[in-house]
């Protein structure tokens, strides 16, 4: 398969990018993504150029470390896929690829196609989390009766790898559907529910420090999620947020 | 206080000052369907509305208010949100994963304000004038006549039903987005969702029929 890559090229923070344009050669519908762009860097290693900087760790789609904006969508045109598991088999020789990183001001590009992502860790640290007494005396999670329905939903949002396609799809760079995810996982359980007041108001406070856009929606970010996080979880948070909020 | 200035306040207050037009949108098209359907019905409801004092001085200004506070987040929203994405991709495909009416509320929003506008040119401040300024007897006869009067013109006409249509868009989106921003997504969503899908068209379908009527009914 013979493609022409366009791939953002930007040398830091600091200075401004621009897509170039790389043509490749030689690429198999069996290889994923990731691996056309190992393939890449190795032709621009050995001509001396230099490669192209892309996030990656698992490369089996449950890490949350790839990202990229493929052809104007996160992690490609497949669906409930990272970009990792995004076959070349999703191309036809002669396309032209465009790759750009996600782009938000609260994700900003570090180098080439990698971008910061650590204002999810910091939404995280505001309240993604419970808290619990390890001297000996904590009740085994199992002993406690969950209700069927809670617990899968609860799952569903756990299943949520924080790898930003929701802020990158979102016309509005808005981080509410990984928030309400981690919100939600946690309020659907009685362990989650002791905390739940302050949770959900320093999660949205701490989203909103970080510069996310305000949610519209539009439903994007439910279908490019690659873990189909659904928009029920968003709503889930608002009515938590509300009920906290009348709290105090 | 984070409840007033947080993104999830503005998204409810958007949601129930949309919510709050929706439900005015329904009385305004009731009492004007009347006009297509007896003239003189229209005449004594038209009347009361202009003289009543609560509809003339708590409900209008409430519905001014709302539609101005409406806007003005709207914009605010806009801006914000435009902010938070600073270098824009050079290949975004939005309509892979959203709706055109979703993404272009703004615009639809814009077009929707621009025909108030002229709404409130052709209907509000004639009908200021002629009772406040003017100070004209009551003559509760008056009003479809100045009615059909407005809808003579052709050009009025199309342009009150492409507004119509952008109205349809507007709410195509923001009547069951506004649930959804208020928490409400249960299993009674679906149905609900419907029921606004039917509202955004047959509303705005309603009003375009209207100006229709109104204008082939003086030609013949």
């Amino acid at each position: 398969m013979k493609l022409t890559l366009k791939i953002w090229r930007q040398k830091n923070a600091n200075t401004k990018g621009e897509l170039k344009t790389y043509p490749i050669d030689g690429i198999e519908g069996d290889m994923s993504f990731l691996e056309m762009l190992d393939v890449l860097n190795e032709g621009l290693i050995n001509k001396g150029d230099e490669p192209v900087v892309f996030d990656h760790d698992c490369r089996e789609g449950i890490c949350g470390a790839c990202s990229l904006q493929i052809n104007g969508e996160p992690h490609g045109p497949d669906r409930l896929v990272t970009t990792c598991q995004l076959h070349m088999r999703m191309f036809n020789d002669g396309d032209t690829i465009v790759i750009e990183p996600f782009r938000a001001k609260a994700f900003p590009v570090i180098k080439d196609l990698v971008v910061d992502r650590s204002a999810f860790d910091r939404i995280q640290q505001a309240g993604g989390y419970i808290s619990v007494n390890t001297s000996g005396n904590t009740i085994d999670a199992n002993t406690i009766p969950i209700n069927k329905h809670d617990a899968d939903e609860s799952f569903e949002a756990a299943t949520c790898i924080g790898c930003g396609a929701c802020v990158a799809a979102c016309k509005n760079a808005s981080a509410m559907l990984f928030t309400s995810a981690k919100v939600s996982q946690f309020a659907l359980l009685p362990q989650g529910r002791i905390e739940a007041t302050e949770r959900v108001l320093n999660m949205v406070a701490q989203m909103d420090k970080e510069g996310f856009g305000n949610c519209t929606n539009t439903g994007a970010c439910e279908i490019e999620c690659p873990k189909g996080i659904s928009l029920e979880n968003i709503a889930r948070m608002n009515r938590e947020y509300l009920s906290a909020s009348l709290k105090g | 206080m984070a409840i007033l200035t947080s993104s999830i306040a503005r998204k409810v207050a958007m949601a129930l000052s949309g919510l709050f037009l929706v439900f005015f949108l329904a009385q305004h098209f009731t009492i004007n369907i009347t006009s297509v359907i007896d003239p003189e019905t229209f005449n004594s409801l038209s009347h009361f509305m202009g003289h009543n004092f609560v509809v003339q001085f708590i409900a209008q200004p409430i519905l001014i208010i709302g539609v101005i506070f409406h806007f003005v987040m709207g914009v605010v929203l806009e801006l914000r949100n435009r902010s938070a994405r600073q270098i824009s991709y050079k290949s975004f495909k939005g309509n892979k994963n959203s709706s055109w009416a979703s993404r272009n509320m703004i615009i639809s929003g814009a077009v929707i304000l621009a025909f108030l506008g002229l709404h409130f040119y052709d209907f509000w401040f004639p009908e200021i004038v002629h009772k406040y300024v003017e100070s004209n007897p009551l003559d509760a006869t008056r009003y479809y006549p100045e009615l059909l009067h407005k809808f003579e013109s052709p050009v009025r006409t199309g342009l009150y039903c492409l507004a119509f249509v952008l109205l349809a868009l507007h709410l195509w989106h923001g009547f069951s987005s506004s649930f959804q921003s208020m928490g409400w997504n249960n299993k009674y969503s679906k149905g609900l969702r419907g029921f606004t899908k039917f509202y955004a068209i047959f509303i705005p379908l309603g009003f375009i029929f209207i100006a229709l009527y109104l204008h082939f009914n003086q030609i013949h």
